[in-house]
């Protein structure tokens, strides 16, 4: 592994990827990357296909074609135990936090370090204290997750995605519920994690004003598809029109093909 | 129209059996991935930890101790009185230590203790497992490098097969107490003679029987849980079904197994 590390400029290559969820193709040709060091914002309204190409991103589902290279390495040729190793180097935060709601925060962060390393107990605890530190959550270890609020559960999930120090880290939509107070204060955190430990971070959301603020370059996917994947200052200029409509926020006013919509009304009722 | 009528009765039964095919290979493969990881999960640097089967085994063993215990006590003592009360038209009511002995032994100890097990644990396996579903722990674990099956199933898996014989042999003593408690009182029967011609005439093999028995039913009730609770996909509704069907399904599979099983061994 050591050999290839330095050798390639993209932390995450994708190309051609296909998707399906049963018949429905979820998404069609997805081709972006993103360099070392970078945070990637991937950008879209609901349904475009944001969380299933994260949750592909992450290994959680088998592409129906095309490849996803993860800090060079194809993770649709893996096996499993190559895929275990390259899961040392990949963070993840969760939309709802995804803590373990049967251990205390302090165990969740811990949990990472006890399965990978065979540190012992008061390094491992030091350890995801230091993590602790960093989201801001300092003396909170003893506590459950369900004693804590939105923001504080997003920072622990945080924390956890960043105790084992990986090269790649993935959040989905961290603002999502949080005022924003809060969540402008998680934008800053992820920008401090970039510089101070030179992570590569993919970032989902549909949030705008988080998104150009962290963002060194966004992919825009709508309906399945990309239709930008360029410098956060370039999607800002874009005059693309669906582009535009999430910029902007205006409501969708495509024309209404009549044929489409009979059929859309009529699927399973008549049968040919 | 018949003919449409009848040509979609068959597709729907095809495809329900189709899904019945498929959740029974699921739950094989559960149960092939689960012992791959308690056997082998130590060289492929994921080991299935002592503290989680021990801890597992207080929850699905030791906790149902009481209800367990309390159901076998009833059952042994109603079969004692309904052996008096049929062999008394024989005049043998004597004779009722063998029947009693012999059921509670073969049957009614396991049997009492799976469907206790299935209600108790068939159904919080399900819960546990379908909400770490939807708030996307499972996920969590994958992605963290952890094998949700190793980490959740195993654990649970070892743990019921420790405990269940275990709870089986208690069954077994505290139903034959309670029918030991009835003939004393009903019959001028001592209880240490009770057990003194109880253990004449058991066979080994009888226990034996009974303990495998309840083996079958830690597999099947384990596999049944989880396998319903990784299958919740909306989100509480979807746990709550998972949570009913595991049951159910539990336990009819329990006396299923237990008719074929005892079909083969009483023979």
């Amino acid at each position: 592994m050591a050999a290839t590390e330095s050798a390639f400029e993209y932390a995450i290559e994708v190309e051609h990827l296909v998707t399906h969820y049963g018949a429905r193709k979820i998404l069609d040709d997805i081709n972006f990357s993103v360099r070392q060091g970078e945070i990637m914002v991937i950008m879209g309204g609901s349904g475009s296909g944001k969380s299933t190409l994260l949750r592909h991103l992450l290994g959680l589902h088998r592409p129906t074609s095309g490849s996803i290279r993860l800090l060079g390495h194809d993770i649709t040729q893996l096996s499993a135990d190559q895929m275990y190793d390259l899961r040392k180097n990949m963070g993840v935060a969760f939309q709802g936090g995804a803590l373990f709601n049967s251990m205390t925060v302090g165990e969740n962060v811990e949990l990472p370090l006890r399965e990978h390393t065979r540190l012992d107990d008061n390094t491992i605890r030091i350890m995801s204290r230091m993590k602790l530190e960093v989201v801001n959550l300092a003396g909170f270890e003893d506590l459950m997750p369900a004693e804590l609020s939105g923001g504080m559960i997003k920072r622990a999930a945080l924390a956890r995605a960043i105790v084992m120090d990986p090269r790649l880290l993935f959040f989905d939509e961290p603002s999502a519920g949080l005022d924003p107070v809060v969540s402008a204060e998680l934008d800053e955190l992820i920008l401090t994690l970039r510089d101070a430990m030179n992570m590569t971070i993919v970032v989902v959301t549909h949030e705008l004003e988080s998104a150009f603020k962290i963002a060194d370059r966004i992919t825009v996917l709508d309906q399945g598809r990309i239709l930008m994947s360029d410098t956060a200052a370039a999607v800002r200029a874009s005059d693309h029109p669906r582009i535009r409509a999430l910029l902007d926020r205006t409501p969708r006013s495509d024309a209404v093909d009549a044929d489409a919509y009979l059929e859309r009304l009529t699927r399973e009722i008549f049968r040919a | 129209m018949a003919a449409e009528f009848l040509s979609q009765r068959v597709e729907a039964l095809g495809r329900r059996t189709a899904a019945a095919l498929a959740e029974f290979g699921y739950i094989a493969a559960l149960l092939v991935e689960a012992c791959y990881w308690l056997l082998l999960g130590h060289w492929r640097r994921q080991p299935v930890r002592l503290p989680a089967v021990f801890r597992e085994a207080v929850g699905v063993g030791v906790a149902a101790i009481p209800v367990v215990g309390l159901a076998a006590f009833a059952t042994g003592m109603m079969l004692a009185i309904q052996g008096v009360y049929t062999l008394r038209t024989f005049g043998a009511e004597e004779q009722v230590v063998i029947g009693v002995a012999l059921s509670v032994a073969r049957e009614f100890g396991p049997l009492i203790t799976g469907i206790f097990v299935a209600g108790r644990s068939g159904s919080a396996i399900a819960a546990r497992i379908g909400t770490m579903q939807i708030s996307q722990e499972i996920d969590a674990l994958r992605v963290i490098g952890i094998n949700p099956v190793r980490y959740l199933v195993a654990p649970i898996l070892a743990a019921m097969l420790l405990t269940l014989p275990a709870l089986t042999v208690l069954a077994d003593l505290l139903a034959l107490l309670g029918a030991a408690l009835y003939c004393a009182g009903d019959l001028n029967l001592p209880v240490g003679i009770f057990f003194e011609r109880t253990f004449t005439i058991l066979r080994v093999a009888d226990v034996l029987d009974g303990l495998t028995k309840s083996q079958l039913f830690a597999v099947v009730v384990t596999l049944i849980g989880a396998s319903n609770g990784f299958s919740v996909t909306a989100g509480a509704e979807g746990v709550g079904r998972a949570t009913t069907r595991s049951v159910v399904l539990c336990c009819i599979a329990i006396i299923l197994v237990d008719m074929v099983f005892t079909f083969f061994t009483s023979r």
